[in-house]
């Protein structure tokens, strides 16, 4: 790292700060409950619900810090919160 | 002398915040922000009549509603790559304290006028330099000018060493309230022809631009802080010699030279030498000549550049004479002292110099200096000379009839 | 299957409590906002949490300066793209807390909107100050207990209404000014769109619940905020030119307990002696609301 004039950062740089190691529980889906909503990766606060070719979504587990909404707000109640086993 | 008197057929008589305002707009600024202080008005009130007739492309002036969103107006218009200009003094100045440290951190090339003035309470309109020495903390940039001519021909300058790359740092163009402002003196106005020639577009390397998007203003923990300010004092080191080499090229493209970092008067075989900023030299300067005519070895020490502090200038410009007198419009109240004279004194120790150096508060809230009381100082200096400090510092001519 | 996702500019990675509203607000914003945009962002939980120096998670260029001056930092930027030439459709936008926009950076809010310049300002109302630790803002709701208001022997908390910002905001000649929620994501990503879209001076004012802050599970934070417009608490409209023109109708209002019940902020108010009185005057307040706004 070096120190730029004014302290200027460049854009999306929070990337290489891996939040995923703040989980107590992780996110896992049911594909059989889950209706495609899409729900779930709009009220993701840190973006870590990524859609996926079939339609369906997949976790960024890298960043996700296990807050639950995706679970709590999942109309189909097809997101589990698991406790993370380490 | 400042000005070349061959310039007489280009001279006109003007305000001095007339001539501030025009070089201003001679400049290309491209962010005004205006808030109204005395005695600052006629500057920001000249640039908003060149405004309304069309007299400042690709500009945009901006009324704002107090000093503090001056002042913010400019860091968001700097960081957004404009070239910026705000006039301010007093309280005005003393209000933005905050984001002077701001924007000199964050490294904007801002550059503000400040029409020196008195700093409340009790409320004061008239001149002393307390307020921009009270700033001297903030990173900022300060040059003092002593007359009209050099406090218009300032303003190039300050962009020129504010805006290079070793340097990025905003700057103080400072003239004494009233005594500089409000006077009326014959002036050569600021050349657009020879300000382009001398002074290039602002070419910021970051900028905030959604085609390169950047973040500005991230916060710095300790691992980091440190750097960040060690970067901000080798700017202002780096400013010292762009301050001479800017000065000498003006006076090579404009033909008037007011001084580098410092301007030394009659000072080669000086015994006694008078320091001091701003429109007070000239009182000096007069009461030096006469001196001189006498035959009396006096010479004057103009601090042109007070931050950066010009230390190795000062040192070779006074260690050889007998006594030194620094005169301050400002005091710091805890020290009996003013600014220049404490930082004057700093600089000489360690420089193996023990002349004796003497310090006069001067001035405050617009004190009239007579041509008598410098020369008392004068006197006092030359019994210093001879049998030692008996007062090291002290305020002029209190007024004991109403203590 | 419904719309798909609009691209938000903010990357994961940021430092924001798990269940973070602010994370939310940003997110939201920049999705109705665009990447052709200029964010200036006052001191803050949302500016502390995506900018340790050398990172940040903003995608669009951004700038903090200090606590209060967000709205004229923004007025500069917005006269230096129109100077400059180089405005187009680039939007600048202000986002900033309910501390930084209601209370210590109100003077130069005030100021930017009174000159009109052409930008938008979010205002993310989480209630307090959060960032240092959960203090009593003039955003900070009646009986709502925070660590300079807090709930006491002698004290059911905040002793204060809400300040009505939308009301002051509009009072400024604001072409629009609307309230949203991140309960409500497609709902504020519209409302942002259209602030951003309309000339002059916008206004949105963002309900946004704290976990950390309100004393509620991480996992809660759009429920809550879903409450609070269910209790008719947080009214839901938007007003051009100083009139209302859209309200969100709430069919069978919810009784203010539910919301109050979820929250530690809150939890005095079930237990001390005269609590109950209290809930009737926030019940009342809501009451206002479904008056005054028309929300039935």
């Amino acid at each position: 790292m070096k120190i730029t004039t004014g302290g200027v950062c460049k854009a999306g740089t929070t990337l290489v700060n891996k939040t995923g190691g703040w989980r107590s529980f992780r996110p896992v889906f049911n594909y059989e409950k889950c209706k495609k909503c899409g729900l779930c990766e709009i009220v993701c606060p840190d973006m870590s619900v990524l859609p996926k070719e079939d339609g369906f979504f997949k976790y960024n587990y890298d960043y996700c810090k296990g807050c639950g909404i995706c679970a709590n707000e999942c109309p189909a109640d097809a997101i589990e919160m698991v406790l993370e086993e380490k | 002398m400042a000005v070349n008197l061959e310039d007489k057929s280009k001279m006109v008589v003007t305000e001095g915040s007339y001539a501030v305002a025009h070089a201003a707009k001679v400049c290309r600024p491209n962010v005004i922000s205006a808030y109204p202080i005395t005695p600052q008005t006629h500057i920001v009130e000249n640039l908003s009549k060149f405004m309304a007739d069309g007299e400042i492309p690709n500009c945009e002036y901006i009324n704002v509603e107090s000093e503090f969103s001056a002042i913010s107006a400019l860091v968001g218009a700097s960081a957004a790559g404009a070239r910026t200009y705000s006039a301010t003094t007093s309280q005005g100045l003393e209000l933005m304290h905050e984001v002077l440290f701001n924007a000199a951190g964050m490294r904007l090339p801002i550059v503000m006028t400040i029409a020196n003035r008195a700093v409340s309470a009790p409320i004061n309109i008239w001149n002393d330099q307390q307020d921009s020495i009270s700033q001297r903390d903030t990173g900022w940039l300060q040059l003092y000018a002593e007359d009209l001519q050099e406090s218009a021909d300032m303003l190039p300058q300050l962009y020129k060493i504010a805006e290079d790359k070793e340097v990025l740092l905003p700057g103080m163009a400072c003239m004494d309230g009233f005594i500089l402002s409000h006077v009326y003196e014959p002036l050569v106005l600021l050349e657009q022809d020879l300000t382009d020639e001398f002074l290039p577009a602002y070419e910021p390397e970051y900028v905030l631009d959604p085609k390169n998007p950047m973040s500005f203003g991230a916060f710095a923990a300790p691992d980091t802080y440190e750097e960040f300010r060690y970067l901000q004092e080798q700017a202002m080191q780096n400013a010292l010699p762009k301050i001479e080499a800017v000065a000498k090229e003006f006076g090579e493209i404009f033909g008037r030279f007011h001084g580098g970092l410092i301007d030394e008067y009659r000072t080669e075989d000086a015994e006694v030498i008078i320091m001091a900023m701003g429109s007070i030299l000239g009182t000096i300067k007069d009461v030096v000549d006469e001196y001189r005519a006498r035959g009396e070895k006096i010479g004057v020490l103009k601090v042109r550049a007070f931050r950066p502090f010009p230390k190795e200038q000062i040192r070779k410009a006074i260690k050889d004479a007998a006594v030194v007198a620094v005169l301050d419009k400002n005091i710091s109240i805890g020290t009996n002292e003013g600014a220049l004279f404490t930082e004057t004194k700093a600089c000489m120790y360690n420089a193996r110099c023990d002349i004796p150096i003497i310090g006069y508060t001067i001035g405050h809230g617009g004190r009239d200096i007579r041509l008598e009381t410098i020369a008392k100082i004068i006197e006092e200096a030359k019994e210093v000379a001879s049998s030692g400090i008996n007062t090291e510092s002290q305020f002029v001519e209190v007024r004991e009839e109403l203590l | 299957m419904s719309k798909p996702t609009p691209k938000t500019y903010l990357s994961p990675g940021h430092r924001g409590c798990a269940g973070c509203c602010d994370a939310l607000a940003a997110k939201f914003m920049l999705m109705g906002a665009g990447p052709d945009c200029i964010v200036v962002n006052p001191t803050g939980c949302l500016e502390v949490m995506t900018t340790p120096f050398p990172e940040s998670a903003w995608e669009v260029p951004w700038i903090h300066s200090l606590f209060e001056n967000g709205p004229a930092v923004a007025s500069g930027i917005e006269a230096a793209l129109k100077a400059l030439g180089r405005k187009g459709n680039t939007k600048v936008i202000g986002v900033g807390g309910d501390g930084s926009t209601m209370d210590i950076g109100i003077r130069s809010l005030s100021g930017a909107f009174e000159r009109g310049h052409d930008l938008t300002y979010v205002c993310i109302d989480n209630e307090a100050y959060m960032n240092t630790g959960v203090q009593r803002s003039s955003g900070t709701p009646f009986d709502a207990s925070t660590t300079t208001s807090p709930a006491g022997k002698v004290s059911f908390g905040n002793p204060r209404p809400k300040k009505n910002m939308p009301a002051i905001m509009a009072a400024h000649g604001a072409p629009y000014v609307a309230t949203t929620s991140i309960g409500y994501p497609r709902d504020m990503i519209r409302k942002v769109k259209k602030a951003t879209e309309t000339e002059g001076p916008t206004y949105i004012h963002a309900h946004a619940p704290c976990p950390t802050g309100w004393g509620f599970d991480g996992s809660k934070t759009i429920e809550m905020a879903k409450l609070a417009v269910q209790t008719c608490l947080w009214p839901m409209y938007e007003m051009e030119k100083g009139e209302i023109t859209q309200v969100k109708k709430v069919k069978n209002p919810m009784p203010v307990e539910e919301y109050l019940k979820a929250q530690k902020r809150f939890k005095h108010l079930f237990t001390m002696e005269g609590g109950d009185e209290e809930i009737k005057k926030i019940q009342a307040l809501a009451d206002w609301n479904i008056e005054y706004f028309g929300l039935q």
